[in-house]
């Protein structure tokens, strides 16, 4: 068995069934954790929980009128990378056919051109995130190891995949075998340190928007 | 703060109080260090150490230390001590509990409650500032944390009763609504109580004070020490329940509106027998019903939103009804309403005597707010706001003038015959 023998096989498999299972197993600890019901009388005309959980969970995708100018560059920047690597993942060619094998599932993929240059703004947009976290006093202050660590295992499978593309330094096969255990790091670090903010967010938001929603916030 | 620190009290209460939503809110942070943008302490300081994403760190360590894979294998580091004397400074005496940095949160987190909950484990483990502490022994002791005990209120309220000539009725058994009071209104701005008797006898209202459950306020809940909060919920519960009051009033206060309306029926256990109106509601409602009417209040003035009426209490829209069409010099200030900066004595802070030079410097903050309005007169619901504006207005010689809407409302009454 080569390096890609080995990437494309047992590691990617391993990845993802430990992925599978941190997830599940970290989403089963909060949500099994309860919640003590609430006794209080709800603000008359207020949405219910479920409705008010899907509103914020919708809200917080853009700034909060208050405080737009202040989440400028955090607001753009996150929406750049974040879209960028849903649209290099899901979008170029190679990895939709890799999801196929792995899944049976498919869609439409866009050109690869397209994808390289995504790629490439994701990667600087990535960059600059680090480069804020490293110079805003606050970022810098309240930044920890996780912070560093999943910012590393998320930009080399953007950067392994670009080197990978541009066939540089290295037999391509190399370079594959390379780039597919970048993203098995990814995603075996998924559910154990802050890139699970991908499943948190929603049930973060939701739970806000309800809490808030029942006092007419 | 108590000379044995008991850190495995502490990490207990983290574990029996961490259910869903604060296990959620302690995992979600990204450490974006948007919430530093919305808080008034990091805002006054410019220190990263205000950053209220930095206050979730001592529960975030102790629901590991119990969860997760490492928890688990007894491998997470636990809480100490060293933490939880290094995170006091932060949970008591520089949050408020505003939630405005929840308003920012992309992730929605909802650090004020996560403060509360340290609180709670802080006080468990003996930690904690003592003049807020003592105050919530006062409050369980002596009826009040400023000593206002049941004697005390009634002499205070004949007093009060005979030098206004209105009628202040206690203890009267049948009628639809208790009416409490803040010992800081009793103590310090006594107009503020004459004023709600004025207007709910203006308006018709059966109302009565209680000689056993009169104390709004709930420093047990702001202190931490969830066994008299519970203590002095249950005070204004049984008191209501033997009147036999369909409606309980919170006065001009904040935090006790929080505590009876969206924590009471929780910490009892049970739905509360009657309904809870903040002041500022219920003279809206009797507004709405046609039963107060106000003369012209000319005068130019802003409003500041107490925090748990408006952002944390859903009832901003209250004071501002109040205010149509009786001032028409109002000029809201920016931000306002549910993003209006705190006054920085909320949640306990003004209790806490060494929070004063911060307290202070989060006052320009505010000052700043009503001077972009071109008043000079700044007007709130919360003796609490008050209390802590009145006292930096003192210290940094402010020369703006504070005002409550309830006594202006009083001041301005149509009196029928």
């Amino acid at each position: 068995m080569d390096l890609l023998d080995f990437a494309r096989g047992p590691a990617i498999n391993v990845a993802m069934a430990v992925m599978v299972f941190g997830v599940l197993w970290r989403l089963f600890a909060i949500l099994f954790l309860g919640k003590a019901p609430d006794r209080t009388v709800p603000r008359m005309g207020t949405p219910g929980p479920l409705g008010a959980a899907l509103r914020e969970i919708a809200r917080r995708m853009v700034p909060h009128p208050t405080f737009a100018f202040a989440e400028r560059f955090s607001f753009f920047n996150g929406w750049v990378f974040h879209v960028g690597l849903a649209v290099v993942v899901f979008g170029f060619r190679p990895h939709v056919l890799f999801i196929k094998n792995l899944t049976g599932l498919s869609w439409p993929t866009l050109p690869s051109g397209v994808v390289y240059v995504v790629g490439a703004i994701t990667l600087v947009s990535l960059a600059a995130a680090l480069v804020r976290r490293l110079t805003n006093p606050v970022q810098r202050f309240i930044s920890g190891l996780d912070d560093y660590f999943s910012w590393v295992v998320t930009i080399l499978p953007v950067i392994t995949g670009l080197v990978a593309v541009g066939h540089v330094g290295a037999r391509y096969e190399t370079l594959l075998a390379i780039h597919i255990l970048s993203i098995a790091v990814l995603l075996i670090w998924l559910p154990f340190g802050k890139l699970f903010h991908a499943f948190l967010v929603f049930v973060s938001r939701g739970t806000t928007g309800a809490f808030l929603a029942r006092r007419g916030v | 703060m108590t000379d044995t620190i008991n850190v495995q009290a502490a990490a207990d209460k983290f574990l029996a109080l961490v259910g869903r939503p604060l296990a959620t809110w302690a995992e979600a942070c990204v450490r974006c260090g948007l919430c530093a943008e919305a808080c008034h302490f990091y805002q006054a300081t410019k220190d990263p150490k205000y950053t209220p994403a930095w206050k979730i760190l001592p529960i975030a360590k102790a629901h590991r230390a119990r969860t997760g894979f490492l928890g688990m294998l007894g491998l997470a580091p636990k809480i100490t001590e060293k933490d939880l004397k290094d995170w006091e400074e932060l949970i008591y005496d520089s949050c408020n509990m505003c939630g405005r940095c929840t308003l920012v949160c992309p992730m929605g987190i909802d650090i004020a409650t996560i403060t509360g909950a340290t609180r709670q484990a802080m006080a468990a483990a003996g930690i904690g500032p003592a003049d807020l502490f003592a105050a919530a022994d006062n409050a369980r002791d002596r009826g009040s944390p400023l000593g206002l005990s049941s004697e005390k209120l009634v002499d205070r309220l004949e007093w009060l009763a005979d030098d206004n000539e209105i009628d202040l009725p206690l203890d009267k058994k049948g009628a639809e609504v208790l009416l409490t009071v803040s010992s800081i209104e009793m103590m310090k701005y006594p107009d503020s109580i004459v004023s709600m008797g004025k207007l709910l006898n203006a308006a018709g209202v059966d109302w009565t004070f209680s000689s056993k459950g009169y104390e709004a306020t709930n420093f047990g809940y702001l202190a931490g020490k969830s066994d008299i909060a519970k203590m002095l919920t249950m005070r204004i519960v049984e008191a209501a329940e033997a009147l036999g009051v369909k409606t309980v009033i919170i006065p001009e206060c904040g935090h006790a509106y929080g505590v009876m309306r969206w924590q009471a029926a929780n910490v009892i256990g049970r739905p509360l027998p009657f309904e809870v109106f903040h002041i500022t509601e219920y003279l809206a409602k009797l507004k709405r019903e046609g039963k107060l009417e106000f003369k012209p209040f000319d005068k130019a003035f802003t409003y500041h939103d107490p925090c748990q009426i408006s952002r944390r209490g859903g009832a901003a829209g209250d004071a501002r009804y109040l205010l149509e069409g009786f001032a028409p010099n109002f000029k809201e200030m920016s931000p306002t309403a549910n993003s209006n900066w705190c006054c920085g004595g909320g949640g306990g802070v003004q209790a806490i005597a060494r929070s004063a030079p911060i307290r202070y410097e989060v006052f320009k903050i505010k000052t700043r707010q009503v001077e972009e309005t071109g008043t000079s007169t700044l007007m709130s619901s919360c003796a609490n706001c008050r209390l802590t504006l009145d006292e930096a207005k003192t210290a940094t010689k402010w020369g703006g003038e504070l005002a409550s809407i309830v006594e202006v409302l009083a001041e301005h009454l149509v009196e029928k015959d």
